[in-house]
């Protein structure tokens, strides 16, 4: 095992490895949480109680679990890494036959006091699963052929799954994790260069058969990818949220109107404004100033992983680190894109700052592997 | 797996390779992302502010206050009353079903009500306000007001609801206010916004509808702060309406409200104007209806029954009933024959009861004939066969002219629904309505008002007096708006020669007061107040020659439908006429019997200012007229309150 061959009796051990956590990314990560909380207790109208307060427990718990996990080596969670998956594999299909149906998709299973999002495990049990297999795989057999078929089924199947509950924000989350993870452990270019092509020649195909005999989707298809891509041009159906966020952003200008004074928010024209939506109270009571500032916070909190990362000499936790930072960048970017009306709506929640248990347990579990991986980094 | 040095050193150089690539990209990402940022939220900083600001503020209407319509004196006809009602939020109501519950123990209201109402409280947004209960009496509301505590979510309101206090005195005259329909707001070029707002009252008929412009007043507006679910926050800034204008009609609400009475459930109508300056000082219809059924939404039940009636109490006889005007119309054809030159002062014509005309026999209403007749004679007995004789040699053309001159035949422009032109046929129309000739026939029927000849209560009035005045008087009904008095122009001269109107007048007074008037029984002794009149009797049947034979059916053994209308047409004094007024009483019989004691006690109510004085009746009926007119359900002249038992 990779471990054994660094100089593994150097690691901290005992309480000492609080000592060596990536105290940076602790610290941002907190900053950021104590943002969202109080854009929580702003939307609500000044009610903490609503969103805020329950919002600020979650995260009081999800520090403390994100401890636990950095606490237990980092070998333990690499031996972890397929029954994460398996089990989050299975609870995916038991969702999808069994789960119970929010906002139109099956997404959780009750289980007593608990709601299990198994998508929700999904997105660090998938790179830990793919960081594990990378460590695993012979470092010249990367990009043979069977061996990237491997990694691929291994992202595509849950994705699959998750976008049958349909959940196309989540399924595209997955999928871009496992792209990732895979280019980092060195897959070639040319498999990624290939998708793309593909992808994109799919697309201009599609596009440009419309009109002409051999059309390839039915005019409604075309209709819906419209509205789908130009909101505006339905502006109280599909396009009212877009448009009604980027008021919300835009009339905040330079500094904003204020802490709680926020007219789009609080007077209900920001839709889903505590969850998916919640940059926008942001951007529009702190303005570009604060807006900007919360994505320096982020890209800060990208850039100490991936440093982290760097510096890390054993693959599995290199590869695990870059996956939680890619996810967590992927969330960012496509919420602020959606939320700027750079990209179609897709219901991606704002990592540590949108209302929601189950995804801010899971972001700071996945910090938890990050750090560790970090704590215990072969020295 | 065991891994060489160099495989982990391969490994650790991809890594970062990759890794720092990412991380490019990612920065890349994050540039981009910033500069959308500086975009929004410092280009196009204004804009978006500009949308925020609309998005939020939102302009309300505040419905002004109706106009009131009063009569002459400003006793009060349509007005405003406080409408209590109770109203309820789901949002603040919390458990509804039991805050409902609750209400429906408190208030009357049925099991059905309180289904329907709680299934549109949950249809509707949590904070719109459903009206539970409209109308509520005094004792009702303050249960309601002292019961809030556990009442959350209801409110009890009081808004402005249009009412009619004299009922049915008005109904025709002044109409009502309803909701309003989508054809009331396509009639329009450019609707008033106000007409969109929920609840919102237009005038739908009547003086309600016609003098809807005034009345209605202008909007006002308050700015006021919405969320997206259009609940108002607060208010931002306001701005007074204008409320609308307060209109006097021409009509005396007493004499109306006498002659409604008079008339009682007869189906007839009676029309009083002043001589002078045209005000229609009554204009009664009936059987009449009660208006304010029609504010609060007449049930299905009521309307039946007032459209299945067959006196027909939804319609206004006085303008919108045309009837054949009988011997009423006999001065026309006089005063025709006269001007054109066609006869002079001195014509005479012998009756023997009937007349032979191309084979066809036409029928003087007296069998046995009047003998020879001169014009006076023949409007005091009402020979027709006069009138069939110097229709001949006038014709039909200057008739009808004659007829137009007296405000025949035309629309008088008043501010109430439905007013008819009537018909006053010439030889030009009867080509025109049927293709057919015009033929003498004809002639001799329009002599006497029968055939085609049509007219309302309205235009005969009119046409009363413009006898009495030589004056082309135009009927008005709308005296002052907004406290500024319209003045009455002065009515230019007929043209006519007043030696053939003094002869008129002095056949109509010879018909109430000589001896042998068709009307002397329906005279005024008091010197000041004589009255001068004419009958009329229109068939609205043929009299076949089998049934002259054998002698005519009297009208009380027809059925009502096929009875003769009553008419009469008077004005008073004599010698210095104020007053004209005009009667129908549909299938009433004869005009001197059904018609002419009606127009009698209006007009004396009319000249006396209230009841029509005892003393001005022959002496022989003053005991029975007197216990008449003590059971006339009438209202008292201050406060509009029925005194006797209430028609409501």
């Amino acid at each position: 095992m990779a471990f054994f061959e660094n100089r593994l009796k150097q690691a901290p051990t005992g309480i000492r490895k609080v000592l060596y956590l990536n105290w940076q990314v602790i610290v941002l990560v907190t900053a950021v949480s104590a943002v969202g909380i109080l854009m929580l207790w702003s939307v609500a109208g000044g009610d903490f109680n609503l969103w805020a307060k329950r919002q600020a427990q979650v995260f009081a718990a999800g520090m403390v679990l994100m401890f636990i996990v950095a606490m237990v080596p980092v070998w333990f969670w690499r031996s972890m890494a397929g029954i994460a998956y398996l089990t989050s594999f299975v609870l995916l299909i038991i969702v999808d036959l069994y789960g119970v149906v929010g906002m139109g998709a099956q997404r959780w299973i009750d289980i007593g006091p608990l709601r299990l999002q198994p998508s929700e495990m999904m997105k660090f049990s998938l790179v830990l699963m793919l960081a594990a297999y990378y460590d695993w795989l012979d470092i010249r057999k990367v990009s043979k052929p069977l061996w990237v078929l491997i990694p691929v089924f291994l992202t595509s199947l849950p994705t699959v799954l998750v976008l049958m509950q349909p959940n196309l924000g989540t399924s595209l989350m997955l999928l871009m994790a496992g792209a990732a993870v895979m280019f980092a452990a060195g897959v070639s270019y040319w498999y990624f260069a290939a998708v793309i092509g593909l992808v994109v020649g799919a697309v201009v195909a599609v596009f440009q058969s419309r009109g002409t005999d051999w059309q390839l989707l039915h005019d409604y298809q075309f209709r819906r990818i419209d509205t789908f891509l130009d909101p505006s041009a339905d502006p109280l159906g599909a396009g009212y949220n877009i448009i009604q966020a980027k008021i919300a952003l835009g009339s905040g200008g330079w500094s904003g109107k204020g802490f709680m004074q926020g007219t789009q928010s609080r007077l209900n024209y920001l839709p889903e404004k505590q969850t998916d939506f919640i940059f926008s109270t942001l951007a529009e009571e702190f303005g570009f100033v604060g807006a900007f500032s919360l994505l320096i916070l982020y890209a800060l909190i990208i850039g100490f992983c991936l440093i982290s990362a760097l510096q890390n000499r054993d693959r599995f936790s290199s590869l695990l680190i870059i996956g939680v930072a890619a996810n967590f960048f992927f969330y960012i970017a496509v919420n602020l894109s959606m939320v700027m009306g750079m990209a179609p709506v897709v219901g991606v929640p704002l990592p540590l700052m949108s209302y929601g248990g189950s995804a801010m347990l899971v972001i700071l579990v996945g910090f938890g592997l990050m750090q560790s991986a970090h704590v215990h980094r072969p020295r | 797996m065991r891994r060489t040095q160099k495989d982990v050193e391969d490994s650790a150089r991809t890594i970062t390779r990759r890794g720092l690539m990412l991380g490019g990209a990612m920065t890349a990402m994050v540039a981009a992302l910033g500069v959308r940022m500086r975009y929004l939220q410092v280009d196009q900083a204004e804009e978006f502010k500009l949308l925020a600001e609309e998005n939020r503020v939102s302009i309300e209407l505040i419905p002004p206050g109706r106009g009131l319509i009063q009569d002459r004196n400003g006793k009060l006809i349509a007005g405003n009353e406080q409408n209590y009602r109770v109203v309820i939020t789901r949002e603040d109501a919390g458990d509804v079903d039991l805050v409902m519950h609750r209400l429906a123990g408190l208030i009357p209201m049925t099991s059905e009500e309180l289904e329907q109402t709680l299934s549109e409280v949950k249809k509707n947004a949590a904070h719109v306000k459903v009206v539970v209960k409209d109308r509520l009496d005094w004792n009702d509301f303050s249960k309601v007001a002292i019961n809030a505590p556990a009442l959350p979510g209801v409110i009890p309101e009081v808004g402005l609801s249009r009412i009619y206090p004299r009922g049915y005195d008005f109904a025709h005259v002044v109409g009502y206010v309803g909701a309003v329909s989508q054809k009331d707001i396509d009639e329009q070029e450019d609707p008033d916004p106000l007409l969109r707002l929920p609840k919102f009252q237009i005038g739908k008929i009547g003086s309600e509808r016609w003098m809807e412009k005034v009345l209605r007043g202008r909007a006002g507006t308050r700015q006021v702060e919405k969320n997206a679910f259009g609940r108002v926050m607060r208010e931002l800034g306001r701005e007074e309406g204008v409320a609308g204008g307060d209109i006097r009609l021409t009509i005396d609400a007493d004499l109306q409200n006498f002659a409604q009475a008079r008339l009682g459930e007869e189906s007839a109508a009676v029309v009083v104007m002043d001589i002078k300056n045209g005000d229609l000082l009554c204009c009664a219809s009936a059987p009449s209806f009660n208006p304010n059924l029609f504010v609060r939404g007449i049930s299905y039940s009521d309307y039946a029954a007032l459209t299945e009636n067959d006196h027909r109490p939804l319609a206004n006889k006085a303008v919108s009933g045309a009837y054949p005007p009988g011997s009423t119309f006999k001065m026309v054809t006089a005063l025709a024959a006269l001007g054109a030159g066609a006869i002079d002062l001195g014509h005479k014509v012998n009756c023997p009861g009937y007349m032979e005309y191309g084979g066809r026999r036409f029928h003087c209403w007296s069998r046995s004939g009047h003998g020879t007749m001169t014009l006076t004679q023949s409007l005091q007995k009402s020979c027709d066969i006069y009138y069939y004789d110097i229709a001949q040699r006038v014709g039909i053309d200057k008739m009808a002219e004659m007829a137009r001159k007296l405000g025949l035949g035309m629309r008088h422009d008043l501010q109430m629904s439905a007013i008819v032109p009537g018909t006053i046929p010439d030889r030009a129309w009867k080509q025109e309505s049927y293709g057919q000739d015009w033929r003498i026939g004809d002639t001799i029927n329009a002599s006497i008002g029968q055939g085609y000849v049509l007219a309302s209560p309205l235009q005969l009035a009119v046409m009363t007096a413009r006898i009495a005045s030589g004056r082309s008087v135009v009927p008005r009904l709308v005296r002052m708006i907004d406290g500024k008095e319209i003045p009455a122009a002065q009515a230019a001269p007929l043209g006519l020669e007043e030696r053939f109107l003094a002869a008129m007048r002095q056949g109509m007074w010879d018909v109430v007061n000589s001896q042998a008037g068709t009307a002397r029984s329906n005279r005024i002794v008091d010197p000041t107040m004589v009255l001068a009149g004419k009958t009329g009797t229109s068939q609205v049947r043929n009299i076949t020659a089998a049934e002259r034979a054998t002698g005519v059916i009297r009208n009380e053994q027809l059925p009502w439908r096929r009875r003769d209308h009553a008419l009469y047409v008077g004005y008073a004094p004599f010698d210095n006429p104020r007053y004209s007024v005009a009667v129908i009483v549909e299938h009433g019989g004869g005009g001197s019997t059904a018609a002419a004691p009606i127009a009698r006690d209006v007009i004396l109510s009319a000249l006396a200012g209230g009841r029509p004085p005892i003393a001005a009746y022959p002496q022989d009926q003053r005991g029975r007229i007197e216990s008449m007119l003590k059971d006339l359900p009438l209202r008292d002249p201050e406060t509009g309150v029925l005194t006797s038992s209430d028609q409501a």
